[in-house]
């Protein structure tokens, strides 16, 4: 970890070490760098301010400029020059300030990042991690607070990894980037500094009280395509990612439901026997995501459990997600899939 | 001002040469029209009128600043203090009945140059039905068909390619009219303003890209993010004359701009104008301002800031400090409405979170 991170993290320490995913995440990236030569992180204001969210803070400083850089704002050039980076052997780590700008990368990543392994017969790869803050919940209107992950899910040749906890942040991240295709990591914005229950008028809750803030010093990964289970049950699955996770989480409790939460934490790959094996126990299938809901990743999994659970199932899968609408400015509470949406969809499914 | 210290280059050789000798004249022709005459000869209600227009930028943007700092505007709201003469010295010479206008977010000072009332840009600001775009825009998306004021938008650089295709469409319907299109030293990066530099220059559009050059493209200074910090030569390599305009002062702002609107409605392509100018504030309302002086800053706002400048003119010319003191009252008055119209007027009824998606409801 960085300096800077680093005396902030211990002055909260009582021996454990207990960080926020910002602090998480510049502490993966941080042991990323010192680990191998050939990562680099980019991006803009990323190297002497730090990043917009303070990920990159320190790491500038501590590792030199010509690993740690500011780019222009120049989207669709930070993309194809890491492209390039990694087919050259390098394992560029480039970060897109918000999820909302990557559109212009978009050609680089689906038509290069995503098929020059294929093309190539894996002559050629790409090794990139594309860091990006996405989602909502900070009055950030239609172009700070998107989640567009399913554009990336639907590329083949791309991962898409979505932490929801400090310590998955941090041990995704070293995977992701240690990883030989190119990955897509979406930091869901609203809980770099706390989780989110999904009361937007409750006081913030800050990460050292949560069990999953406790990051260890050093090395170590969390293998791609493993979902966690936050908490067991046998009322019904609720499968989420990212800030959902949280909402859903605090729903059930204050519900008092016996729902088994499943954190995909990567959505390709998918671990979809997870899934399998919790959706047949429980026979009932809640999804939860932030993103639009025609055509998002909530129709790929209730399409996955309908073909592999049908038998098993006593309720149709139940989707609660954001509304076909752009992301508002005003209304941003009404528009975002809360507990009172996420309550009904409870209600309907155990009703069945 | 950092800028000051550039060197100046106009081509030696080229001073004084006609088109006949000088193959690349076009390209700095304007430059050389606009060094002859560099201040607008402003007659005194124009004077007038540019003083207040600059100082209600002002007031608002302090207004929104502290609506912010209150909770009542959330999210994000970049605010135009400090660059006021650029928007006001170019939108005064725009023929407001053909010409169009886009810009980024920072766009508070481009709505208020064309007079649009006050009070519904703070509403759009707070997120209230009343607002200019019903409160779905917010800060950053602003519009006025009335003023073919084409917003407005969020994404760094998009604005660009959407002004070549207004300028198209002014070029195809022959209504003489010309697209202002504002973008950031910062957003001068993205690879969409050379594409469209391209078609313009290429196709002849009437169209005038405007630098504005605030040093700053958020914590980076133009020399970390930029191999050409002259970003009025950016269009050379398209044959797109270029012109390095102090943009601290309105008269030189509106000098220029005479000079390029012509050359545009002449039918003979694009013109890219810099303005150098500077952004007091942060780069939106959580900006701890680590990259830059306290001292930059104040040393900017002492000697160069533009409401100030155009006060002193003022006084020469006989104005008395009580008059302008009386304007600044009725300004600050008109600014106060504004923020109580947009704190007490309504949010939109949730039922508006579906209407204006697609051409049918949902
Ligand atoms: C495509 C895209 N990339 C990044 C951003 C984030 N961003 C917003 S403003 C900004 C800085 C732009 O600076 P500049 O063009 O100089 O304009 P200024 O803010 O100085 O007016 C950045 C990086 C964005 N909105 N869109
Ligand atoms: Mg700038």
């Amino acid at each position: 970890m960085s300096t800077e991170t680093k005396a902030q993290a211990a002055s909260e320490n009582g021996g454990e070490r207990r960080l926020n995913m910002i602090e998480a995440i510049n502490d993966a990236l941080d042991i990323m760098l010192e680990k191998d030569p050939d990562v680099i992180v980019m991006g803009e204001d990323v190297g002497y301010f730090g990043g917009v969210f303070r990920c990159t803070a320190g790491l500038q400083k501590k590792h030199g400029k010509t690993r740690v850089f500011d780019t222009p704002i120049s989207e669709c050039g930070i993309i194809g020059v890491a492209v390039g980076m990694g087919a050259y052997g390098l394992r560029p780590v480039p970060e897109i300030q918000f999820a909302d700008y990557i559109y212009p990368g978009l050609d680089q990543l689906v038509s290069e990042a995503a098929r020059l392994r294929y093309r190539s017969a894996t002559e050629y790869i790409a090794p990139m991690t594309v860091r990006s803050p996405f989602g909502g919940g900070i009055f950030g209107g239609q172009t700070h607070s998107q989640s567009p992950e399913a554009l990336f899910t639907h590329v083949s040749g791309l991962k898409t990894v979505i932490p929801s906890t400090p310590y998955d942040a941090k041990g995704l991240l070293i995977a992701s980037i240690e990883d030989n295709d190119p990955v897509i990591f979406f930091e869901p914005k609203r809980i770099y500094n706390g989780p989110f229950s999904g009361y937007y008028d409750k006081p913030a809750e800050p990460w050292k009280r949560h069990a999953q803030s406790v990051v260890p010093e050093g090395y170590y990964r969390i293998p791609l395509g493993e979902a966690r289970t936050v908490a067991e049950g046998e009322a019904l699955t609720v499968l989420a990612y990212g800030t959902m996770v949280h909402v859903a989480e605090s729903v059930c409790r204050e519900k008092g439901v016996d729902a088994e939460i499943l954190d995909l934490r990567t959505l390709v790959p998918l671990d979809i026997e997870a899934i399998e094996r919790s959706v047949e126990k429980t026979g009932r299938c809640l999804i939860v995501h932030e993103a639009t809901r025609t055509s998002g990743f909530g129709a790929e999994l209730s399409a996955l459990v309908t073909e592999r659970c049908f038998y098993h199932l006593e309720a149709p899968v139940e989707r609660v997600t954001g509304f076909d609408t752009p992301y508002p400015h005003s209304l941003e509470w009404a528009y975002f899939p809360g507990p009172i949406r996420i309550g009904e969809a409870i209600d309907k499914l155990l009703s069945e | 001002m950092a800028r000051t210290a550039k060197t100046r280059k106009t081509p030696a050789g080229n001073k004084g040469k006609g088109p006949a000798e000088d193959v690349d004249f076009a390209l700095h022709s304007l430059q050389e029209a606009f060094e002859k005459a560099k201040r607008y000869d402003a007659s005194e209600d124009e004077l007038l009128a540019f003083y207040r227009q600059m100082l209600l930028i002002r007031r608002f943007e302090e207004k929104a600043g502290q609506l912010y700092g209150l909770g009542l505007i959330g999210g994000f709201c970049h605010l135009y203090i400090g660059q006021e003469a650029v928007a006001i010295g170019l939108q005064s010479a725009l023929d407001n009945d053909r010409d169009s206008v886009i810009t980024g977010y920072r766009d508070h000072g481009h709505m208020l140059a064309y007079g649009i009332d006050p009070k519904v840009i703070m509403a759009e600001l707070t997120g209230r039905q009343a607002g200019i775009s019903k409160g779905k825009g917010g800060s950053m998306h602003m519009f006025s068909t009335e003023h073919k004021f084409y917003g407005g938008h969020g994404i760094v650089g998009a604005q660009v390619a959407l002004g070549g295709g207004l300028a198209l469409a002014h070029k195809y319907n022959e209504d003489g009219g010309l697209c202002l299109a504002y973008f950031g030293d910062g957003a001068a990066n993205q690879g969409q303003v050379y594409e469209t530099f391209n078609m313009a220059s290429l196709w002849k559009l009437p169209i005038v890209f405007v630098i504005e050059n605030n040093q700053y493209a958020m914590g980076t200074s133009t020399a970390r993010s930029s191999a050409e910090t002259e970003f009025h030569r950016r269009g050379t390599a398209f044959r797109i004359p270029g012109m390095d305009v102090n943009g601290m002062d309105v008269l030189e702002v509106r000098a220029a701009a005479e000079v390029a609107f012509k050359h545009v409605r002449e039918g003979m392509g694009p013109v890219l104008m810099e303005l150098n100018t500077y952004r007091y504030r942060g780069h939106s309302m959580s900006d701890p301002a680590k990259y830059r002086t306290r001292e930059e800053v104040q040393d900017i706002r002492e000697h160069k800031d533009p409401i100030e400048g155009l006060k002193k003119t003022l006084v020469e010319q006989g104005k008395s400090e009580d008059d302008l003191k009386a304007i600044d009252k009725e300004i600050r008055k008109i600014v106060a409405e504004a923020a109580d119209f947009a704190e007490n007027s309504p949010e939109p009824e949730p039922a508006e979170l579906y209407t204006d998606v697609l051409v049918e409801g949902y």
